[in-house]
């Protein structure tokens, strides 16, 4: 299943995150790239899978994996543990109304792999 | 026109408001006022013992009367009036000419003359300062009285207990409490509640002098007994203020109160006096609906006088002196002619001194009307008997149906509302309609009580008729076809009772199942916690099984509490505060091992912080293998059962409260509901434990236990209730599992049991019938469903390090399990760690 972001207009380099099966169904894992990190959801009622940085921009946590998943007005979105501030899993806009969205990524899954698009992929990669 | 007022109190402020709202031109105003206050709410003036600040109470702040161009002087007593040149002069010296006074100088407490008085630790209940005074000294007195036993000495009685005296008598002349509201019987009925409450009721007692040196201890009675005290409340009746006008020869009563006529003029045509000041047709009137009425009648004269106009205004014509009296536990109210008695007259009596009610009303011979009554006990009918009497509604064949409690089958849609009149006067302080008020419902499209206050400002005075504000508010908006519940999110619409009872008739077992059959769309961060705890309420299964995990809120899903920077908390049980030396030692290894902030919890217990996701598996191992299990500090669910040290050590303890609360702890461990829950066992009325501030909390009696319940501590402390008392050990498990299961069952999420208590209708009362008195003949069933939960109990962080899928989710990167957060920093303090700052 691929959900491809339409803001991104550049062609993604896809980097491999991690198994399909390590993923908590309807939840969230977080996935180490170089010093990055990356939060990764598979909406499984919806068959669906989203990424997005680990960072909440409201208090600068990494928290987002462990957030809860769910839907408004149909659009899927997560909830940061720390405030429950959300955000859409499709644009990264804050639905809270604060100015602070954030960053979301193209995922792939293929062969029980799951693959992140990226721009500028880490030197080292881990799988 | 210069109007002048003297007084800045509430009907003072009342009476502004309502001059305002006649826009008269070239209309100055100028309040003085003696207290340093702008006018507060002197009604609810005993809730600043209850979390309110003075802001809360205060009408309308110091800028509203600038914006609205009132010359407002605080703390400037009026000293003298000079009626021929229409002058007054202040204390501060001011000097002022009026066209039209106006006083509203309210009333004193009555002080009777007793010697001693002046001693410290002697206080009055009128005002702020008063209320001041009265907390800062009671911190350091254990033992209360109050001189009065009629309205404003019960409250002041109440507000004593809540200050945390829990020896305090009351002192009344008369041979029964609130002479002049109750009849014989129903005083006794209230003496004997009041009684069980803890206040200890002294009648037909005269003071003959206070005792003590510079400070009160204790009081000295003409029949030569004596008491002891550390604080005295004199409350002995009220003194309307007429000293002012006596002095410039305006006629005054005996009392003290000012002639006043229907236009609420005072013997010079120029002066006018409204409020608990005014003694009109012999009577002062000691309630706020009255005073602004007072307020309105003299605004419209002074419209009248103003515009010159010849039409006749508004005149005062009396008011009835029905209350209903907000007390500990127990309600009490009177209305219409509480005593009627005679050949003419038909009264109806109920006494049930099981419950602790008392209702007596007064008919007309031939059965048609109601002309007054009084009920103790239950005052749930309230509202609509007054109403009732107050318009002359013709009363059904049986007129005692009115009285009964409410047989569910019987009761008549909306509660008798319909037969009332339009211009039925629901909100006497602010003189509201029935009328006005469903026409903000279907007008305005106000929907709730919040918005009809603000519209209507109905209920915003004494606030006695909220209930039946809102009763009329449901009865309209049902009326108009809408059906109000509190549904769960957009994803179900059902509440949560509702779905409680679908879940468990369905036996659905996953949040998914749920959704799926009851639900509609993919959930959200609001109904996956809460049908999480219901599903966990009903079958306490291990909450990170069966794909629930990732519809536990946060804190559940990894079993700890999050923290700043992303590491968890983590606190072991410590059933009732009682730890072995061995296992405090296991703990301090842990602790150092895993490089852990040690903390004594408000809860009894050992908090350690900063613990990072993937220590938390190893950290659990260890604390199981020393005996530990998790102590559930992150979830909806029994938290701690505090104790005292009790009979085993303390000289005053009369039971062991360190076994039963451990008892009791063991009990209810992993016991989910809508919020958390928590409890304490002490082990004498000393209450070391705190009970009395938990969701249930247990008191050692003579006799057994006394079980309180719906107590929070939070922002807005609650003392809990009675519920029942001198329990067997036994008994008084069933009385809490029955009394937790209703409140799982029924109430909405994340509220705790205190708010649950406070919207239940009946109150207490309600709940001690369903609980002791098994009114909806649930007891049975629920005992059994506690039963199973508590059989079904494990310890979910033995599950948690035992199960391998589940285990492997405690980690922070999903392709890297062994590595730890490396954003995460610590900055140190007192030798032990600390979360770095947000950034
Ligand atoms: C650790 C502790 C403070 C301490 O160091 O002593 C504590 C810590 C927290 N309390 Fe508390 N409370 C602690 C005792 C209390 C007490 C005292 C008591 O239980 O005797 C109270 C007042 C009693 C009561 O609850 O009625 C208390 C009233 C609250 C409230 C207000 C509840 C209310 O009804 O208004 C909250 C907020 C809430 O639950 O919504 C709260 C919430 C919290 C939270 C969970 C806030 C949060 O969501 O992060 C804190 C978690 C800290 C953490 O990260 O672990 N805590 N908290 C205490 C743990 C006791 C324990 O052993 O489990
Ligand atoms: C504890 C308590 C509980 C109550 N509960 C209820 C209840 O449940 N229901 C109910 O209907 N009523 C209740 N009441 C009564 C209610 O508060 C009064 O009826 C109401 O406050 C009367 O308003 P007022 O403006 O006439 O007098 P007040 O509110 O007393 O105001 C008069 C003001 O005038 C000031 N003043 C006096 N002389 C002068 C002067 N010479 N110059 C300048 N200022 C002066 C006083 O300092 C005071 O501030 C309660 C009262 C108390 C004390
Ligand atoms: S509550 Fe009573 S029995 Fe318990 S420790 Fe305090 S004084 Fe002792
Ligand atoms: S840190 Fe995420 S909401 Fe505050």
């Amino acid at each position: 299943m691929v959900h491809e972001n339409e803001t991104l207009v550049k062609t993604p380099q896809w980097i491999t995150a991690c198994r399909a099966e390590d993923v908590a169904e309807n939840g969230g894992v977080c996935v180490k790239l170089g010093d990055q990190q990356i939060a990764i959801f598979y909406f499984t009622r919806r068959n669906e899978w989203y990424a997005t940085q680990n960072e909440c921009p409201h208090k600068k946590q990494m928290a987002l994996s462990r957030g809860m998943i769910g839907t408004r007005n149909n659009v899927p979105k997560v909830a940061c543990p720390f405030h429950k501030k959300t955000f859409s899993l499709l644009t990264g806009e804050c639905l809270n109304g604060d100015e602070c969205n954030i960053k979301t990524y193209p995922v792939k899954v293929e062969d029980g792999i799951v693959y992140i698009g990226v721009d500028d992929p880490p030197e080292e990669q881990f799988s | 026109m210069k109007v002048v007022v003297v007084g800045n109190g509430m009907v003072s402020y009342k009476f502004c408001e309502k001059l305002l709202t006649r826009r008269l031109p070239d209309l100055s105003i100028t309040v003085f006022g003696e207290e340093q206050y702008p006018a507060y709410d002197r009604v609810h003036l005993s809730e600043l013992f209850n979390g309110k600040s003075t802001d809360d109470l205060c009408l309308a702040p110091v800028s509203w009367y600038k914006d609205n161009r009132i010359d407002l002087h605080l703390g400037d007593p009026v000293q003298y009036i000079t009626p021929s040149v229409k002058l007054l002069q202040t204390f501060k010296g001011y000097v002022k000419h009026y066209d039209v006074l106006v006083l509203a100088t309210g009333s004193s407490a009555f002080v009777p003359k007793i010697n001693g008085m002046e001693k410290d630790g002697v206080f009055l209940y009128r005002t702020i300062e008063d209320l001041h005074l009265i907390k800062s000294y009671a911190s350091r007195a254990q033992k209360g009285t109050v001189i009065g036993g009629g309205l404003l000495g019960l409250e002041a009685a109440k507000a004593l207990l809540d200050l945390g005296i829990s020896e305090t008598h009351i002192i009344e002349f008369a041979p029964r409490l609130m002479p002049r509201q109750l009849d014989e019987t129903g005083s006794a009925m209230l003496q004997s509640t009041l009684s069980s409450l803890g206040l200890t009721i002294h009648t037909q007692k005269n003071t003959a002098h206070i005792l003590g040196g510079e400070s009160v201890t204790g009081l000295a009675f003409t029949d030569g007994s004596t008491l002891d005290t550390d604080i005295l409340i004199v409350s002995a009746g009220i003194r309307p203020r007429g000293e002012l006008a006596a002095d410039c020869g305006l006629e005054t009563g005996m009392n003290g109160g000012i002639v006043v006529n229907e236009h609420m003029q005072t013997s010079d045509p120029f002066i006018y006096a409204i409020g608990e000041c005014a003694l009109y047709n012999e009577m002062t009137y000691g309630l706020i609906a009255p005073g602004y009425e007072m307020a309105e009648v003299a605004a419209g004269e002074i419209q009248h006088l103003h515009t010159g106009a010849t039409t006749s205004s508004k005149l005062f014509t009396g008011f009835d002196m029905s209350t209903k009296l907000k007390l500990v536990g127990t309600d009490v109210a009177s209305f219409g002619d509480p005593f009627a008695e005679g050949d003419n007259i038909r009264n109806i009596v109920l006494k049930d001194t099981n419950k602790g009610v008392y209702k007596r009303i007064n008919v007309s011979a031939d059965g048609k009307y109601l002309l007054g009554g009084i009920l103790v006990g239950d005052a749930s009918h309230y509202n609509i008997l007054l109403q009732t009497s107050r318009n002359r509604i013709l009363l059904p064949p049986h007129p005692e149906d009115i009285i009964l409690p409410a047989r569910e089958a019987k009761k008549e849609e909306g509660g008798g509302l319909a037969a009332l009149p339009g211009d039925a006067l629901i909100c006497s302080c602010e003189s509201v309609t029935k009328a006005a008020i469903c026409q903000s419902v279907t007008e305005q499209g106000c929907e709730t009580v919040d918005a009809i206050k603000k519209c209507t400002k109905a209920g915003t005075g004494c606030g006695g008729c909220l209930p039946m504000v809102k009763d009329l508010m449901v009865y309209t908006m049902k009326q108009q076809g809408k059906y109000i519940r509190n549904i769960l999110c957009e994803h179900f619409d059902y509440s949560r009772q509702e779905l409680f009872d679908l879940i468990k008739l369905h036996e659905l077992k996953t949040y998914d199942t749920v959704l799926d059959r009851l639900g509609k769309g993919d959930g959200c961060e609001l109904c996956k916690p809460a049908i999480s705890s219901i599903l966990s309420s009903l079958w306490n299964e291990m909450i990170l099984q069966k794909g629930n995990d990732t519809a536990q809120d946060s804190n559940d899903r990894f079993l700890a509490n999050i923290q700043r920077g992303g590491t968890y908390s983590v606190v072991p049980r410590i059933p009732g505060g009682e730890i072995t030396p061995e296992k405090l030692i296991a703990i301090g290894n842990i602790a150092q091992k895993y490089s852990l902030y040690t903390k004594i919890t408000g809860g009894q217990r050992i908090d350690m912080f900063g613990a990072h996701v993937s220590d938390l598996p190893l950290i659990w191992s260890e604390l199981i293998a020393a005996g530990f299990e998790s102590g559930h500090a992150y979830g909806k669910a029994l938290r701690t059962v505090k104790s005292c040290v009790g009979s085993t050590w303390c000289r005053f303890g009369l039971h062991d409260s360190v076994s039963f609360a451990i008892r009791v702890e063991e009990r209810y461990r992993g016991l989910r509901a809508p919020h958390k829950i928590k409890s304490a066992v002490s082990g004498c009325i000393r209450e070391c434990a705190e009970a009395q501030s938990k969701d249930f909390g247990i008191i050692a009696t003579e006799k057994g236990w006394n079980l309180y319940v719906c107590g929070n501590g939070g922002s807005k402390p609650q003392h809990a209730l009675l519920l029942a008392a001198d329990l067997d050990s036994e008994t008084c498990l069933r009385y809490i599992d029955r009394f937790l299961m209703f409140y799982i069952r029924t109430a909405d999420p994340l509220t705790r049991t205190a708010t649950w208590l406070n919207k239940m209708e009946g109150g207490i009362n309600y709940l001690r019938n369903v609980v002791v008195n098994d009114s909806l003949g649930m007891a049975a069933q629920w005992e059994q469903d506690m039963q199973q939960l508590v059989n079904a109990y494990q310890c979910e962080w033995k599950t948690a390090i035992e199960t391998p899928e589940i285990r492997k989710r405690f980690a922070h990167f999903v392709n890297a399990p062994e590595e730890k957060d490396p954003t995460v920093t610590f900055e140190t303090l007192r030798g032990q760690k600390k979360a770095g700052n947000w950034k």
